[in-house]
């Protein structure tokens, strides 16, 4: 079941917002919102550790996310991406370390860090009980779009991802590849600053695949958007990130551009060789714990 | 639509947020219109879930009121004092659900990308449990329509009905904040099930649904006092066929014990991001 792409899925930045206008709750928070942007990264993490009980799932990660990057976070199951994004989404709080966004600390300003995220979850959560067009207006009026925006920024969103047509379908009859569109056009109501992809073409075929990539990599040149993304497929770390980090164990092992990884370890060398390299050919050999391998497999099994 | 450019301000500040109890009733409003949609789409449950009330009506309320085997108060028709314990037991059934419905929401991901906008977890929770709301009046709407057709006299007062309503809103409140709470703890669909079956039950026959309070063992009357399900039902039999009460002791136990349930379930739901 596949959408035909619509002919206007360009994306047109309108005129710059009106300031910001934020409550502020302390003097902390104040600090947080005069601090320039261009000053940090778009996301630094400086020790951030995780600890699930006795297992530790992140691991003193130091990492430097640049504004307008396209940033792939890789490794196999269980090495600590999804955990990472977790704190970074205000999901979890870090054990040690911090995790700032823009300038803003994920576990002491959670409102503030929402409020400039875009997230699309390793699960398809877009609602199946709902059309598409109310799939991403629960997101306009969750993210406070004001009412008089509301429909147009929704119909907006849907045109980007070229879900015009079926915007009035209930979101269950959605082909895999649609519903990721449909959880992109979710994500993209509260115009993000960072959009976060964990595994955005998880168990999607690889027509789908490409289709998804298309409407991202579309967005992304008439948006300049930060882009953070983990991924299993070396082949779309390697075309569409600029920059990568390999993880293991909860540990950063190597980060760097696809070829300057790839460099590093000689002619000839393909990004699979690298994450072999670094992670001790564990791609096959899957570190996971159950719980991962049924999220990717319930994943898998709603796109059918 | 907007969007800044690399290293500018995050462009979904411009936004404007809106204030503690401004977002909490904004929240509540869109849960409230997402639970609207769904019935909307799909009314089969609507109408499946009719079929438990109407048969406790039909058959168990027909029989006993009958054979006269539950002396009440003012010799009203047991019919009668039966309904509105129907109507507070199908909002118990519908709000029970809610613990395994945030669970499922949990595992399809629903759940993580609502905790990732900016909705506070309170006003998740209790945007949730107002929508439970929802749903049980339009519910309570069916079974209101059986009784009456079943000859059950009663008020036809709009302020009666509407309060009657209000005590719906809240008891189903209460009960889905239980079932959240309780799916906080239990973490599994599985588990939550179990636990479920095992409080629903109880909680029913230990109220006064069917029966006064005044014929049960006293060891029952204690748990019955302390059930907020009891003070739903006195006040809705209260509002719809007259009983005596004090009503706004019955709000105020279901009040308190809904900010209670709101408070623990908004706590334990982090766990559930795990």
């Amino acid at each position: 079941m596949s959408e035909p792409k619509a002919a206007g899925a360009a994306w047109t930045p309108l005129p710059p917002p009106s300031p910001p206008r934020v409550r502020r709750r302390s003097d902390e928070g104040r600090q947080c919102l005069e601090r320039q942007p261009e000053a940090s990264g778009a996301v630094l993490c400086s020790g951030l550790t995780y600890r699930f009980g006795e297992h530790v799932a992140v691991n003193d990660v130091d990492l430097e996310i640049r504004p307008g990057e396209t940033f792939g976070l890789l490794g196999p199951n269980g090495a600590g991406k999804t955990t990472t994004i977790r704190m970074l989404t205000t999901l979890l709080k870090p054990a040690a370390g911090r995790v700032t966004v823009f300038g803003v600390d994920a576990a002491a300003r959670p409102m503030l860090v929402r409020r400039m995220i875009g997230y699309v979850p390793q699960l398809l959560s877009a609602d199946g009980m709902l059309t598409g067009r109310e799939n991403v207006e629960l997101f306009a009026r969750l993210f406070d779009v004001p009412r008089g925006q509301r429909a147009t920024r929704v119909t907006e969103a849907l045109a980007a991802m070229g879900l015009i047509g079926a915007a009035d379908r209930l979101a269950r009859t959605y082909s895999g590849g649609m519903i990721r569109r449909l959880e992109l056009a979710q994500a993209l109501i509260n115009t993000p600053s960072l959009l976060v992809l964990d595994e955005p073409t998880v168990g999607l075929d690889p027509i789908a695949r490409t289709d998804v990539w298309e409407y991202i990599t579309n967005l992304r040149s008439s948006a300049d958007m930060t882009v953070l993304m983990t991924t299993h497929y070396m082949d779309e770390a390697d075309t569409y990130c600029d920059r990568i980090a390999l993880m293991h164990q909860g540990r950063i092992r190597a980060q760097g551009t696809p070829a300057e990884l790839k460099e590093a370890l000689g002619a000839e060398v393909t990004l699979d060789d690298v994450f072999r390299h670094h992670t001790g050919d564990t791609l096959e050999v899957s570190s996971g714990g159950i719980r991962d391998v049924r999220r990717a497999r319930r994943t898998a099994r709603r796109l059918g | 639509m907007t969007y800044a450019a690399p290293g500018a301000p995050p462009a979904g500040w411009a936004d404007r947020p809106l204030d503690g109890v401004r977002r909490l009733f904004s929240r509540i409003f869109t849960l409230c219109w997402v639970e609207l949609r769904k019935i909307r789409h799909d009314r089969t449950e609507l109408y499946t879930r009719a079929i438990q009330p109407a048969l406790w009506l039909l058959i168990y309320g027909e029989v006993f009121t009958k054979i006269h085997a539950i002396p009440t108060p003012k010799g009203i028709p047991y019919l009668a004092y039966l309904a509105p314990g129907i109507l507070a037991q199908s909002a118990l059934f519908i709000a029970i659900f809610y613990g395994i419905q945030i669970i499922w929401e949990r595992d399809a991901g629903v759940l993580t990308k609502l905790m990732v906008t900016p909705t506070p977890r309170a006003a998740l929770i209790t945007g949730k449990a107002f929508a439970a709301g929802v749903r049980s009046v339009i519910q309570g709407v069916v079974v209101v329509i059986l009784a009456a057709l079943l000859g059950v006299a009663l008020t036809d007062n709009p302020l009666k009905l509407l309060a009657s309503a209000g005590f719906l809103v809240l008891g189903s409140a209460f009960f889905s904040c239980l079932s959240m709470t309780i799916a906080g703890v239990a973490l599994q669909r599985d588990r939550l099930m179990g636990i479920g079956q095992a409080i629903t039950m109880p909680l029913f026959f230990s109220s006064s649904a069917l029966y006064p309070t005044r014929l049960m063992p006293g060891w029952l009357q204690v748990i019955s006092k302390i059930n907020p399900l009891s003070y739903e039902v006195e006040g809705l039999r209260a509002l719809l066929i007259g009983t005596s009460t004090d009503l706004w002791l019955d709000l105020g136990v279901l009040a308190a014990a809904t900010v209670a349930g709101i408070a623990a379930s908004s706590l334990l739901l982090p766990r559930l991001a795990r």
